[in-house]
C-alpha cells in the first residue's frame, strides 16, 4: 500500500504542495458556492469525494503502467486528489445529521458516499487500462 | 470570503498535503504491514481537531479557513478508498472491511468527542 521508493527530494513536496493548494482551494469553492443545510444532501462534499476519488485510481493505475511520470505522480495523487477529498468533513456533517435527528439522511449518505466512492477508484483503474486503439500498432 | 480568507485556505491546504504525505511515510517506514496505518493515524486525528474547532467558538470566515483549507485537506477519502481496494487486490479481504469499519466508527467516535471537549 505504500510508495515503492523511501526517499524523496523537495521538488516532490513542492508538487504535493502545489497540488494540495489547488485541491482545497477547488474543495472549499465548491463548498461556499453550494452550502447545504443539516437536513440536507450535502452535494459539495459528495461531489468532489466522488470525483477525486475516480481520478486518483485513474492516476494510481497510470503510475504503474507508466512509472517514469515521477513529478507529476504526487502531485496528482497526494496533491490534487489526496486534499480534493476529505474525510473529516464527511465525519462532521454525518455528525451534524445525527445531531439534529437526519439518522435516515446521515445512512443513506454514508451508504452512498463508501459505495459510489469505492466504484469511483474501481472506474479509475478501469479507465487508464481500457483498450487504446493507437496503441496497438 | 475575502481575498486574504482564499488565500490562507490555498496556503494551509499545501502544507495540510505535505504534512499527509511526511506522516504516511514516516508511518511506511516503520510499519512493515499492508494496512494502511498511517492514513488511519492523519484521518483520525484530523478528524478529532475538527470535531474541536466546529464544537468551540469558532464560526465564519476562520472555521472555513481552518476546517476547509486546513483539516478538511489534512484528511482524505480518495487514498481510504484506494488503499481499500488495493488491499482487496493483495487478498487481503477482511483488512478491507476493517478499514472501512474502524475509519468509519473510530472517525465517528472522534468527531463526537471533539465537539463534547470543546462544548464542555
Amino acid at each position: 500500500m505504500r510508495a515503492v521508493r523511501p526517499r524523496f527530494d523537495i521538488r516532490q513536496l513542492a508538487a504535493i504542495y502545489t497540488g494540495g493548494v489547488l485541491g482545497a482551494l477547488a474543495r472549499v469553492g465548491l463548498a461556499e458556492a453550494a452550502p447545504h443545510g443539516p437536513g440536507e444532501w450535502p452535494w459539495a462534499t459528495f461531489s468532489v469525494n466522488l470525483a477525486g476519488a475516480l481520478l486518483l485510481g485513474y492516476f494510481f493505475a497510470r503510475l504503474r503502467d507508466h512509472p517514469e511520470d515521477s513529478l507529476a505522480h504526487p502531485f496528482l495523487t497526494t496533491g490534487v486528489c489526496g486534499t480534493l477529498t476529505t474525510f473529516a468533513t464527511l465525519q462532521l456533517e454525518l455528525f451534524e445529521m445525527v445531531e439534529t435527528g437526519h439518522l435516515a439522511l446521515a445512512g443513506a449518505y454514508v451508504g452512498a458516499t463508501l459505495l459510489a466512492g469505492y466504484a469511483c477508484v474501481r472506474i479509475g483503474i478501469a479507465l487508464e487500462r481500457r483498450p487504446r486503439p493507437e496503441a496497438a500498432g | 470570503m475575502s481575498a486574504t480568507g482564499w488565500a490562507l485556505v490555498g496556503l494551509l491546504g499545501g502544507g495540510a498535503a505535505a504534512a499527509r504525505f511526511l506522516i504516511d511515510a514516516a508511518f511506511a517506514q516503520r510499519i512493515d504491514h499492508p494496512f494502511p496505518f498511517g492514513i488511519l493515524a492523519i484521518n483520525l486525528t484530523g478528524t478529532l481537531a475538527l470535531g474541536l474547532v466546529a464544537g468551540a467558538a469558532l464560526s465564519g470566515e476562520a472555521l472555513v479557513i481552518v476546517a476547509g483549507g486546513g483539516l478538511g485537506s489534512f484528511t482524505t477519502f480518495s487514498t481510504w478508498m484506494l488503499d481499500s481496494h488495493r488491499l482487496n487486490e493483495a487478498g487481503h479481504a477482511h483488512l478491507v472491511w476493517l478499514n472501512v469499519a474502524l475509519s468509519l466508527l473510530a472517525g465517528f467516535a472522534a468527531i463526537a468527542l471533539g465537539h463534547w471537549l470543546a462544548d464542555g
